[in-house]
């Protein structure tokens, strides 16, 4: 210390910076922004009881629904109807978790105080998908057992074959989804260019795909982002998916790719 | 001590900061000065790790701000650009970058009363005016309780209290042995807080001295002098070196003479001579000399005076 200030010495005791700190910082710093209450309590509000309000109407309307239809019925989906509104909530928040300090000027405070950068990375990603983990988790059974109390006759126990599986491959699912929205952040460093970014991967992708030749599409649309995230929670998948965790390990693949392009873009660009 | 070796930092074609070299000592207040545009923020960002040189380097303490364990225990930065959130309370945007060190939250507190903010520590900054929000960064700056400061226009939007506020604070900061690096537009800031003044203009180092030394790196010392029949004391007073600007029916600006030289020529010539006032090159004149003609301060040669109207030679 003295080598950087030979006239001063400080009274005050500071620790040095470590991951473990930067975590903390992280913390405070989701949890202190009215944004991210919001989105949170939009997505797991939607997660928890989305499926609910779906399978009243459901169970109301059975008799007059098509055979087709009642045959392609999957109880356990219908209560996890609100994931794909929850997935947005959250890749949003995660970008904007990122984005809101490029945009207001924090991340220069950020970077002062850990200049190293990849710290607040890493722990900008563990503090974001941790808390949409461990949430999501708990809104997607809740949400399972709502949806199973209005589906009433309809409902399906947790026992039942795939059950399980789904509901806690739904806040997985989220989980990375988080992570992929905080590596878009980084990347892309404005609010609406990775909000952009976002919607581009999980939701027009697979429409751009539909639009290719049969052969392509068969070879593509497992391997897109979003199906093979879906295939651990799907259980009527589309035919050619991928085995479920295997699709969820190429969704996690997909994240890991998003996290090491935003770890050479923030370590090499001026902030 | 703050080292700056031959710091450069171009973009595309643009060369902003170019090999630029000079050193800070603590325990004095030093100014950094420059018309707006000449590198001064760049520099400042270069030095805490946010901007990488093109070439060169900049150390603190001997050591590249990157490479500091605890950075702001070392260095605190105020940004001229507001790098706070703005939906984040001024409390927790101290307890956020507090958290990175460990820094305790007592010692949050203390700093948010510091710099009278107590009031207001749990509203949002997006609320807060220009003035409260430069407090809050001052704040920030001093949070790791840092040796080295560096400061970005920190009197920008304080009000005439804040302003003298931030010149005691500066001065007893540097008193208690700290290196204190500060930039600013205006010499006449610099003048009353700096002992010492770094300036540059266009990237470029200009000068770099004990403000007291400024003034006398200026040729621009005149003599008002007002006269019923100027245009013919205009006439007697022409020679080499001396520079006449006409500023009124009866009012002459000159420079390159003494008043009693003045005043003999005039006797000689037996013009009345209403006024006579001999007036000193301010510090902010002599702070547009250098940065006016940065190029002809940088070759060594003394600047000439090119704005004037009535040029004899």
């Amino acid at each position: 210390m003295s080598a950087a200030a030979p006239g001063y010495v400080s009274p005050v005791e500071v620790q040095p910076v470590t991951q473990r700190s930067v975590i903390g910082s992280e913390w405070f710093k989701l949890t202190s922004l009215r944004s991210s209450w919001l989105a949170l309590v939009l997505g797991l509000g939607a997660l928890g009881f989305l499926g609910g309000v779906v399978g009243f109407f459901l169970n109301r309307d059975w008799d007059r629904m098509r055979p087709a239809r009642q045959a392609a019925f999957d109880a356990v989906g219908t209560s996890l109807a609100g994931a794909r509104f929850a997935q947005l909530a959250i890749g949003v928040l995660g970008v904007l978790f990122v984005t809101g300090e490029y945009g207001t000027g924090m991340i220069r405070s950020s970077l002062t105080a850990v200049p190293t950068r990849l710290p607040v990375l890493w722990a900008k990603t563990a503090v974001f998908a941790g808390v949409t983990l461990v949430t999501t988790e708990i809104f997607a059974f809740v949400g399972f057992f709502v949806g199973q109390l209005t589906l009433g006759a309809h409902s399906v126990p947790l026992s039942s074959d795939g059950a399980l599986r789904a509901v806690i491959g739904t806040g997985l699912y989220l989980a990375v989804v988080a992570v992929l929205g905080v590596a878009l952040g980084f990347i892309v460093r404005s609010t609406a260019g990775g909000i952009a970014a976002l919607v581009l991967v999980l939701l027009v992708l697979p429409g751009v795909v539909a639009i290719l030749p049969q052969t392509w599409q068969d070879t593509i649309s497992p391997y897109l982002p979003s199906n093979a995230g879906a295939a651990l929670y799907d259980l009527r998948p589309e035919p050619g998916s991928l085995a479920p965790w295997a699709g969820f390990g190429v969704f996690c693949l997909y994240a890991v790719a998003g996290l090491i392009a935003a770890a050479l873009v923030l370590n090499r660009r001026d902030a | 001590m703050i080292q700056a070796e031959g710091l450069t930092k171009a973009y595309g074609g643009a060369t902003v900061v170019d090999h630029l070299t000079f050193s800070v000592r603590p325990g004095v207040v030093t100014g950094f000065l420059g018309p707006n545009g000449a590198g001064k923020s760049t520099t400042m960002r270069m030095m805490v790790g946010l901007d990488r040189p093109t070439a060169g380097s900049v150390t603190i303490g001997g050591r590249s701000y990157r490479n500091l364990p605890a950075p702001l225990h070392e260095v605190g930065v105020l940004l001229e650009s507001r790098a706070i959130h703005t939906g984040r309370t001024a409390f927790m945007h101290l307890r956020v970058l507090a958290a990175t060190h460990g820094i305790p939250r007592s010692r949050v507190l203390d700093l948010i009363e510091m710099v009278g903010l107590g009031e207001v520590a749990g509203k949002r900054v997006g609320t807060f005016s220009l003035g409260m929000t430069q407090r809050l960064g001052i704040a920030a700056a001093l949070l790791g309780d840092p040796g080295t400061l560096v400061l970005d226009e920190p009197v920008n939007g304080l009000d005439p209290d804040g302003i003298r506020w931030i010149r005691n604070l500066l001065k007893d900061l540097a008193g208690q042995g700290r290196t204190v690096f500060v930039s600013s537009h205006l010499m006449s800031e610099m003048a009353l807080t700096a002992e010492h003044v770094v300036i540059i203009g266009k990237g470029r180092l200009l000068a770099d001295l004990p403000v007291g030394e400024v003034l006398a790196s200026t040729t621009r010392a005149s003599v008002t002098v007002r006269s019923p029949d100027a245009r013919r004391l205009e006439t007697a007073l022409a020679g080499p070196g001396v520079v006449i600007t006409r500023s009124g029916p009866d009012l002459l600006v000159v420079t390159g003479l003494t008043a009693a030289q003045i005043g003999d020529h005039a006797l000689a010539e037996r013009v009345a001579v209403h006024e006579l006032t001999p007036r000193h090159a301010s510090l902010e004149e002599a702070f547009m000399d250098l940065t006016n003609d940065a190029v002809e301060f940088h070759g060594g040669t003394p600047a000439a005076p090119s704005e004037t109207l009535g040029v004899s030679a």
